[in-house]
């Protein structure tokens, strides 16, 4: 654009609309917005006593930041994959059973009531990453190494990955009775905001370091952008690839131990559903493009708890959770349509005509 | 096939193997395959297998799905992908019973309902796949979330449909001749299909001849190979590929009221998972994911191997739930690592 023309109010919009921070936000405020105006309440937080006896933070903006913390340590791992291999992960929520079920095995061995834990916590979960970062390399090889696109590839591990989390229990329902395991998804005691905040927090503060003391960005980044000539430049892009969704593994076998966390159980139908819809619309809100490339984490993050906070508003006027998909399918058409080049450039040629008329 | 394999310089097997055609070379494996399986099915697990019925049984099942796949092959072989299959016959059974049931409609005009539904979500999606240049991935996904969501709006509860016609038509059977057997009475038992079978062997029929001798059906080909060189061409690769999606949308209407006609019920979970057996059915058939490579008989007989592994794998006493589920991705797994080799073998 000319340098004149970066003066005026018009000038000035349209470069916020360029900012990708402009899309999450937008739609923050207006759901804010609506849920102001609809209902203050929405936004109230009181102090209550939970079932253990702790005095923790109730409200739904507390139950944003609860699941929404899910959702943001997955699309940490989402938008990797997602920038490097130009496609997304739709096994994510299959995974996330597979990561519960095997902590669960480890925690409970084998014995599905016992009452004292089979083994430290750490080394079941320690034991649970190394798993779900298998079935990560797994998705990783095929769509590395044979070449099949990122959502063929993971339609193997989507359709099995439930089956494969009920076999590693027999199909029993382990129950965990250990209070301290249900601190995880839950409350510590005399802490009063929910544990997976804090965790999330954690995984946000770790892949930032990464992001900028190693070249983690600048790798995935190249091989999103042009496989060819990253590979001309020397990198390997088959191990990127593959690195990008063994971290997604990791991501995986955090919200994993959150949720089975959460219930000190296991239902392995309903565990982490539709789950990947969420984390890919995190990305697409986040203004990421699918089509991989550029990535920015930051908003892909700020993405996975506006999803949220459109889960509990549609929970808010009794939607049941089962036709949740309808409405976000939606927002996922609305977003991509917005995205789509085709559209960008009609509307960038409307605003050249509108000027070219303003002119004249 | 015969002409490919007439070249002079190179002989033996592996030679005529390298002289085949993508397609007619997975074809052949296919059909083999399936063939292999069924006759040591029948030798090494008896039982079941020995008798005509099971064979048509299996047809019977997998009616809709044969339809399912004849829609996802053509967009496969356009070189696009539909994931919403399974969340649109979940949606067409959900309301063709909510009609036939709670409105008291007749049967015709569900039959309508379903194409109508079909159809739709083939024209948006193939809309904007084709003219806005969208993944054509995570418009389908959208569209099966979607349609699975509406399906619980509309109603949340499963319900068995009891509309008089319909079930008529539901039990309607067609008796296959001189392929009766002899029941453990002794008495003749004549085999039958049911109307879905006859409704997807004329959709495998009048695919089949579109796709080889029509303008449209080469134009398919031609888009899915290269796009570059269909536009060279002077096809119309949008307005082709649109045509990809809305057929293969049809086709979902009619394969979900064939679905419909065999289950008889509107429930969220019907066809859960079917574009995965769909795709997995194409796969296995010849179809290539990359696009310009398919046919619909080697379809037909993917779904037809598919559908029998699963129920060996059933007879063969592994009838917990989770194994068709891991068998089925093993069997996925398997044929698009062939596929990939197969691909990166003639780029050498």
């Amino acid at each position: 654009m000319q340098n004149k023309s970066k003066s005026g109010i018009g000038a000035f919009f349209s470069r916020l609309v360029r900012q990708q921070y402009f899309i999450p936000l937008t739609a923050l405020v207006l759901l804010a917005l609506f849920n102001l105006i609809a209902d203050p309440a929405f936004f109230k937080i009181s102090i209550t006593t939970n079932s253990a006896g702790n005095a923790v933070l109730a409200g739904t903006p507390i139950t944003i930041l609860d699941y929404g913390s899910e959702l943001a340590i997955l699309a940490i791992g989402m938008t990797l994959v997602t920038a490097a291999s130009k496609g997304q992960d739709i096994s994510v929520g299959a995974a996330v059973a597979i990561a519960g079920s095997f902590i669960l095995r480890m925690l409970c061995g084998g014995d599905s009531s016992s009452s004292t834990l089979h083994m430290p916590i750490i080394c079941a979960f320690l034991l649970g990453c190394v798993v779900a970062m298998l079935f990560g390399a797994f998705n990783g090889v095929l769509v590395a190494f044979f070449k099949i696109q990122p959502m063929i590839a993971t339609l193997i591990l989507y359709t099995a990955g439930r089956s494969i989390a009920a076999w590693f229990n027999n199909n029993e329902l382990p129950i965990i009775k250990d209070a301290t395991f249900s601190y995880i998804g839950g409350f510590i005691p005399g802490v009063p905001i929910p544990t997976p905040f804090f965790i999330a927090v954690i995984c946000v503060i770790v892949i930032t370091l990464v992001l900028k003391f190693t070249n983690l960005r600048l790798y995935t980044e190249a091989v999103g952008i042009n496989e060819n000539s990253a590979r001309l430049n020397g990198l390997n892009p088959a191990a990127i690839k593959i690195l990008s969704f063994v971290i997604l593994g990791l991501c995986v076998a955090v919200v994993g131990l959150i949720k089975v966390s959460r219930v000190s159980s296991i239902n392995y139908s309903v565990i982490a559903k539709d789950i990947e819809m969420d984390a890919i619309l995190a990305v697409a809100l986040g203004g990421n493009s699918l089509s991989g490339g550029k990535f920015n984490m930051a908003t892909s993050i700020m993405g996975a708890y506006i999803i949220q906070f459109l889960t509990q508003t549609l929970y808010k006027y009794k939607v049941p959770s089962e036709a949740l998909p309808a409405y976000k399918a939606v927002v996922v058409i609305l977003l991509v349509v917005m995205s789509a080049p085709t559209v960008r450039e009609y509307f960038s040629n409307l605003m050249k005509k509108m000027k070219v008329k303003e002119a004249a | 096939m015969s002409k490919n394999n007439s070249s002079a310089q190179s002989g033996g097997l592996r030679g005529k193997l390298n002289n085949m055609t993508d397609t007619n070379m997975l074809l052949t494996i296919t059909i083999i395959a399936f063939f292999l399986m069924y006759i040591g099915a029948m030798i090494f697990l008896k039982g079941g297998f020995l008798r005509t019925q099971t064979f048509f049984n299996i047809l019977n099942a997998n009616a809709a799905l044969i339809v399912l796949s004849c829609g996802l092959s053509l967009v496969m072989i356009t070189g696009s992908i539909d994931i919403s299959v399974g969340g649109v016959t979940a949606l067409i059974t959900m309301c063709c019973a909510v009609y036939l049931d709670n409105m008291g409609g007749n049967v015709a005009v569900s039959v309508l309902i379903a194409l109508a539904i079909g159809l739709a979500f083939g024209a948006f999606q193939g809309a904007l796949v084709a003219f806005l240049d969208i993944q054509p991935f995570i418009v389908t996904l959208a569209g099966m979330f979607f349609a699975k969501g509406m399906t619980t709006i509309v109603n949340s509860n499963p319900f068995n449909v009891s509309n008089e016609s319909f079930t008529a038509l539901k039990n309607t059977r067609i008796t296959v001749p001189g392929m009766g057997f002899v029941n453990a009475k002794g008495i003749y038992v004549d085999a039958y299909v049911e109307i879905g079978v006859i409704v997807a062997l004329l959709v495998v029929i009048v695919m089949f001849c579109m796709l080889r001798w029509t303008k449209l059906g080469r134009a398919f080909y031609a888009v899915g190979g290269n796009v570059q060189s269909a536009l060279m061409l002077g096809i119309n690769v949008k307005k082709t590929k649109f045509l990809a999606h809305l057929l293969c949308g049809l086709l979902s209407g009619i394969g979900g009221y064939v679905y419909f006609l065999h289950s008889g019920n509107g429930a969220v979970t019907n066809a859960a998972g079917a574009e995965m057996n769909a795709i997995a059915s194409s796969i296995i058939g010849g179809t290539m994911l990359t696009g310009g490579v398919g046919n619909i008989i080697g379809t037909f007989f993917g779904v037809l191997s598919f559908s029998t592994i699963q129920n060996i794998v059933t007879s063969a006493g592994l009838d917990e739930a989770w194994w068709t589920g891991i068998t089925k991705a093993v069997i996925l797994c398997l044929f698009l690592v062939i596929q990939s080799i197969v691909m990166s073998r003639k780029k050498k």
